[in-house]
């Protein structure tokens, strides 16, 4: 039991692995994604709405599949398997959060716009003092969801033989027999999602001084 | 010295004609009231004077800088600097909900004049005494009144020092007993000789506090004159058919 215990502390750090890398890289790309979408240029639109659309409309195992194997048969060079798990997990999860940055962005009033403008301050000024802070309250709820989606996610990177916790919980559950490792694994899942749940609110509480 | 000249300007959303060939000017010092119905291009000048609306013809001229020439503007920065002159207080406040009373009138003196954080604090929190909001500097835009909010919102206009101030219907989002400090905040302005250029419903407030008014309908500009003289003897047969019906169901 100890032992088992141990080996899934592993799996679990390597999902948190995955978690953690996909936020720190996903997070920021999702940004110019989000004003690519929103652009007035359709050279930038329709190919940004392409991506966004292939993102969301294809499974993400399939996605990671592709983008592990593609190299591979397109060039025969293959690359890390947790690196490729990173990779489909960013551009998955950054169309995503681009979705919820431009509702949040295009809900904030025009009225915050006009008077930025004629106070003077610049585009950048404008966007990144005054507008993005007031996006940051509005999507907390809407991230939430998508980072809770997120931690449960990274069970698909055991397809190209990533060992993460659910991967490692199977194989115990094979070997002995027996389904408890998986129902471990679930409290495992269960705990870390109280924590991010835990931490949005505390970031909505911090956030309340304000509406 | 005229603040704000404009010659010939006209604007169309599409097909929709919504100011036709506008002329007239602001002088320094004074009070112009602009009047007329809902839908007449009152509020559309003051935005296309602004920028915040493109003109589509015409010339606008800011402290003898051209931003606007025969339908071309100038370029960014000279357009920027100009428009610096110019404050604008809009009619639903637009303050910004996640700074505080204070932040909201030193962040653009910090962030666009390039003031010290200390110098625009003092500015801020003598402009917020001189609106009678003193004690509220630490207060967010949510927590207070309509009246509390737009005398945040002009504080944050004058901590530019503009060389006119512009009002689109400042008192319309605010119920009857609030509307009265607004306009008192404004007479204490026009006794100072602030240049401001008022969109107004507020005909008592216009005939007593303006210098000139302007009636508009329709998009042009119909009459214009003293402001005492043109609300209480007319001579444009449009104008005497506003302010009769104004005078029936309009508030006094």
């Amino acid at each position: 039991m100890v032992k088992l215990l141990g080996a899934m502390l592993q799996g679990s750090l390597v999902s948190l692995e995955i978690f953690f890398l996909t936020l720190v890289f996903a997070l920021p790309l999702a940004l110019p994604v989000a004003l690519g979408r929103m652009s007035a240029s359709r050279l930038l639109r329709v190919p940004v709405n392409l991506y966004i659309l292939v993102m969301r409309g294809t499974p993400l195992i399939l996605q990671i599949l592709f983008v592990y194997f593609a190299p591979y048969y397109l060039f025969e060079a293959s690359y890390d398997r947790f690196t490729a798990v990173i990779v489909a997990f960013t551009i998955n999860y950054a169309a995503y959060f681009a979705e919820i940055y431009r509702g949040g962005i295009q809900s904030i009033a025009k009225g915050q716009y006009e008077a930025a403008k004629v106070l003077g301050f610049t585009r950048a000024d404008t966007f990144f003092r005054i507008v993005l802070p007031q996006v940051v309250k509005r999507i907390l709820p809407a991230s939430a969801n998508e980072v809770i989606t997120l931690v449960k996610d990274t069970a698909l990177a055991q397809t190209i033989g990533v060992a993460e916790l659910f991967r490692v919980a199977q194989n115990a559950s094979a070997r002995q027999f027996s389904t408890t490792p998986i129902f471990v694994a679930g409290v495992f899942y269960f705990v870390m999602n109280w924590a991010v749940s835990e931490l949005f609110l505390r970031a909505e509480r911090k956030l309340e001084y304000y509406s | 010295m005229d603040v704000v000249t404009v010659d010939h300007l006209s604007k169309s959303f599409g097909d929709l004609r919504v100011l036709t060939d506008i002329s007239f000017s602001v002088h320094q010092g004074e009070v112009l009231a602009i009047i007329g119905p809902s839908g007449s291009g009152k509020s559309t000048l003051l935005r296309a004077v602004t920028h915040l609306e493109t003109a589509s013809s015409g010339s606008i001229s800011i402290c003898g800088t051209r931003i606007l020439d025969r339908g071309v503007y100038a370029d960014k920065a000279t357009l920027r600097s100009a428009l610096l002159k110019l404050g604008l207080v809009f009619q639903d406040f637009n303050l910004f909900p996640h700074f505080s009373v204070l932040r909201n009138i030193t962040e653009a003196q910090v962030r666009v004049l390039g003031r010290g954080k200390a110098e625009a604090r003092e500015v801020a929190l003598a402009l917020l005494e001189k609106m009678g909001l003193t004690g509220k500097a630490g207060a967010y835009p949510c927590e207070l009144s309509g009246g509390q909010k737009q005398r945040v919102s002009i504080a944050r206009a004058l901590a530019l020092d503009p060389q006119v101030l512009f009002f689109d219907e400042p008192t319309s989002a605010l119920d009857p007993e609030l509307t009265g400090e607004i306009l008192k905040v404004m007479r204490a302005l026009a006794a100072e000789k602030m240049t401001m250029v008022v969109v107004t419903h507020e005909m008592g407030f216009a005939r007593e506090v303006a210098d000139r008014a302007m009636l508009m309908d329709g998009g042009v500009i119909v009459e214009e004159g003293p402001a005492r003289e043109l609300i209480d003897n007319p001579r444009n047969e449009r104008t005497r058919a506003f302010l009769r019906r104004f005078s029936q169901n309009g508030p006094t």
